[in-house]
């Protein structure tokens, strides 16, 4: 019988960006012991790829905004399929979360007049994100992590949860192993918080790292947990794509905000040509006054270029699908064009976009204060996720909690930039808060010593079975199908297509073999993380069918309008009794009357 | 850019191994990291190495190549010699665990030794600080650390006489730096960084500095003005002497 230790923890985090780090700060401080389990090594979580900004009505630049705005940007952004009260709670908090930020030692860029800098972001009416130049997710998990390491809190660095454990209907702790010697860890823990992050390594073009692979999706799920939403995949609109090997990195929206505009092969600013009617009251119609905008001009009103995510992804889609893209199939983004603008244009550049200047002159050997970039969508987000409580972040399973990118229900069909690491701090600190709540409400749950057993032989069978099957062509095959099948444009055979596939591909993965011993072994954990990342595939191809109009980030090109009714719910998937995935709707929340007052007089 | 590569790739657990030759096909704008995620993923499965970002902002995935400390996601193919084989190590500072991994708990434990940041009481009712760009530029940059800890690896303080427990290494001292510098902050860390930092084993060779993937000035911004201040607080008789007659701060 393969061996285990046991660590107890009244409240266990899994996931050490930002979420997870806040809720760990969080349910420390009410004094609860604390867990924190992280995948990677502390402060190397995907929180540190965020690049642009921490959306927040500080008003610190433009003194028109404030949580209302805010609350309406958001649901407008994600075309009302939000819950209203998880974005009411997000604007009305994330300032103070902002704030408590610099009390434990960030340093944000200032305002000529000492306050926290705010910049301009697609879909923010006024520039909301606090920031530090480009780095800013890297400014937020730093500060945590520093914050956190003084608190007492156990981190249990580079292990990985392989299944949540129950006690009858409530959580009960997680099982898991750790990467460096691969024994097992049992925790036992009065309640669960989930935050890890996102799904981006089901695709093949993605700005995620190795760790997305849908961890907390999939082990809610299977814990019993409804998900929902999963139809809305973020695919940001500028990664990069040459040379081949760095496609889908990164390439923030703060060029966008900066001043940097999109062109195709005839230097045209297409976006210009497809304004949506929602946003055509809010968006400059001239190049000159976007250009205003962008420098602080409080009259002009923003370029097209920072329309909503989903919208710009779609139309470089376009420009590139008609022959007017760029020689490696994206389009031009240029904010060396600026110098012409701006003394000093080039240093300006650099000072604001420090980590672009680098990662495109060391990548791709481009100056971007001289040339444009070439850029095209990559899957960067993951609106959908555990179905939680807008107020306690607990999901249907009592004890388990889900915050930040692994949670759904903020940001709907589609999440305004800026708002991710708001969202981290805000609702980290709910889970956190309401997590160490249950913690202390609730006596120590039993475990169950069969599962244990079942988990830990389950885990080792890859090293039993001598295949042919490798565990990474296996997932290099499903990122290729998810990609071509259940990516940005979607048809409902080519999804079906997709499902026989993944059901091919699960297969396959049950047979999948790996060589070496347990001791940091990448392939037997590429192995373990394919149970996830299929789970999650699933997920997004069966909402994905079952939505047919294009709203967001979900584009049909067989439903290509919107559709009232189908706008009027949100797809939730579970697992039955059986062991199938079950597809149904459920009406989205309705918004109380202070809140349809604000959207009303926002429109 | 494209054709054949042999990369020598240290494989073996706890300092025990071999460097063992693979060979493999490259494409155009490939980095070190994907040359050794291929190799992963058709000849050697098993090959331990971190990663996360693939874009140099995580700090995950330092190495050894051609013996030069560096990310592996930001070293370009095209930059290294492709007619003789590439080496790819371990960093040498920590203990190795295995193939390309090593054990950097140790900067984990350092870091937590260093007091916290503590901020005078806010400027404003707010909660808030009132804070110039102009005085927080020198931390900013000192906040750009990734902790990809190739510094340390080259220190030869650490990498050469093991003092791990009697010298914090650069980046800590840019960690220090960037909590004394900070403009809201109280907290005197120049007893630690004299005493039980071994702020004075730094010679100032500026090994680090030449390393740092993030450019930061470690030796000249940050070491050598820490240095300044415990010679200042300890050294400087005159100011000795106004503490003594004033009664400001005990020695």
């Amino acid at each position: 019988m393969p061996e285990y230790r046991t660590f107890t923890h009244d409240v266990l985090i899994v996931g050490a960006g930002g979420a997870g780090l806040r809720a760990a700060i969080e349910a420390s401080a009410s004094g609860v012991t604390v867990g924190l389990v992280s995948k990677s090594l502390l402060g190397k979580a995907h929180t540190v790829m965020a690049e642009g900004g921490v959306a927040a009505a500080l008003a610190n630049v433009d003194e028109r905004d404030g949580w209302r705005v805010h609350f309406a940007d958001t649901m407008r952004g994600g075309q009302y399929m939000n819950h209203p009260r998880m974005a009411e709670l997000h604007a009305r908090e994330a300032p103070d979360r902002v704030r408590e930020l610099e009390a434990w030692g960030a340093v944000f860029d200032r305002t000529k007049d000492g306050k926290i800098l705010q910049r301009n972001f697609g879909g923010h009416k006024y520039p909301r994100l606090a920031h530090v130049g480009d780095r800013t997710g890297l400014e937020m998990i730093r500060t945590l992590q520093d914050h956190g390491i003084h608190l007492g809190i156990d981190v249990h660095m580079e292990h990985t949860i392989v299944a949540l454990l129950k006690d009858g209907s409530r959580i009960a702790g997680a099982f898991a192993y750790d990467r460096e010697r691969g024994r097992f860890k049992v925790f036992h823990a009065k309640a669960v918080v989930l935050a890890t992050g996102g799904i981006g390594r089901a695709y093949r073009i993605t700005s995620n790292s190795w760790e997305y692979t849908g961890d907390g999706h999939s082990l809610a799920y299977h814990a019993g947990a409804s998900l929902k939403d999963m139809e809305f995949v973020q695919f940001h609109p500028t990664g990069m794509v040459w040379p081949p090997s760095v496609r889908g990195i990164l390439v923030t929206e703060g060029v966008r905000g900066e001043g940097g505009v999109l062109r195709n092969k005839d230097g045209k600013r297409f976006m210009f040509g497809d304004i949506p009617e929602n946003y055509r009251a809010q968006t400059a119609d001239n190049e000159e006054e976007g250009w205003r905008y962008t420098q602080g001009d409080k009259n002009a009103r923003r370029p097209p270029e920072l329309l909503t995510r989903d919208h710009v992804a779609r139309c470089i889609m376009r420009e590139v699908r008609e022959g007017r893209g760029s020689p490696h199939g994206g389009v031009f983004l240029d904010i060396a064009w600026i110098k012409e603008r701006l003394p000093k244009g080039e240093e300006h550049i650099k000072r604001k976009l420090p980590s672009m200047y680098h990662q495109f002159k060391q990548l791709a050997g481009i100056d971007i204060t001289r040339e444009p970039m070439e850029v095209g969508p990559t899957t960067h987000y993951m609106m959908g996720g555990v179905n939680v409580d807008p107020d306690t972040q607990m999901s249907d399973v009592p004890g388990l909690f889900a915050a930040g990118e692994c949670a759904a229900g903020l940001h709907g069909a589609n999440r305004l930039g800026g708002n991710s690491l708001s969202d981290l701090i805000v609702f980290g600190k709910r889970a956190g808060e309401y997590a160490a709540k249950f913690a202390k409400a609730n006596s120590a749950p039993q475990l169950d010593n069969s599962q244990l057993e079942a988990l830990a032989r389950h885990a080792l069978e890859p090293f039993e079975r001598d295949t042919a099957e490798n565990p990474y062509q296996i997932q290099h095959e499903l990122q290729d199908r998810m990609q071509d099948l259940a990516g940005i444009v979607r048809r409902q055979e080519e999804m079906e297509k997709a499902l026989e596939i993944i059901e091919a591909l699960k297969q396959r993965a049950a047979r999948a073999s790996v060589k070496g011993n347990r001791e940091f072994n990448p392939g037997w954990h590429t192995a373990l993380d394919l149970q996830n990342l299929l789970t999650v595939s699933e997920a997004i191809t069966r909402a994905a069918i079952e939505r047919k109009e294009s709203r967001g980030a979900h584009f049909r090109d067989d439903f290509p309008g919107k559709n009232a009714a189908e706008g009027a719910v949100n797809i939730i998937i579970r697992k039955t009794p059986g062991g199938a995935m079950s597809v149904s709707r459920e009406p989205v929340p309705p918004m109380n009357e202070e809140l349809k007052q604000i959207i009303e007089e926002m429109k | 850019m494209s054709g054949q590569v042999t990369f020598r790739i240290w494989r073996g657990e706890k300092g025990a191994g071999e460097l063992r030759d693979y060979t493999t096909e490259i494409s155009s704008g490939m980095v070190v990291l994907d040359v050794v995620h291929k190799i992963q993923a058709t000849q050697a499965n098993d090959l331990a190495c971190r990663w996360n970002c693939k874009a140099g902002k995580c700090g995950s995935c330092s190495a050894e190549i051609n013996g030069m400390p560096r990310l592996m996601c930001m070293t370009r193919m095209s930059d290294l010699p492709l007619d003789k084989p590439i080496t790819i190590e371990p960093v040498r500072a920590f203990p190795h665990l295995r193939d390309l991994v090593t054990d950097v708990s140790w900067n984990y434990e350092v870091k937590k030794k260093i007091r916290k940041y503590q901020p005078r009481k806010p400027d404003n009712p707010d909660g808030t600080w009132s804070m110039e760009q102009d005085d927080i530029d020198r931390v900013q940059e000192f906040r750009k650390c990734i902790e990809c800890y190739l510094c340390q690896d080259v220190c030869h303080v650490l990498r050469e006489h093991s003092l791990h427990s009697k010298f914090i290494g650069p980046r800590f001292l840019v960690y220090s730096a960037a909590l004394e510098m900070h403009p809201a902050d109280t907290a005197n860390r120049l007893p630690e960084l004299k005493d039980d930092f071994g702020i004075g084993y730094c010679n100032i060779t500026k090994c680090c500095t030449k390393v740092c993937p993030e450019s930061i000035a470690i030796t000249d911004n940050a070491i050598i003005p820490l240095k300044e201040r415990v010679v200042d607080r300890y050294y400087d008789p005159l100011k000795r002497i106004f503490r003594a007659i004033t009664g400001s701060g005990g020695d």
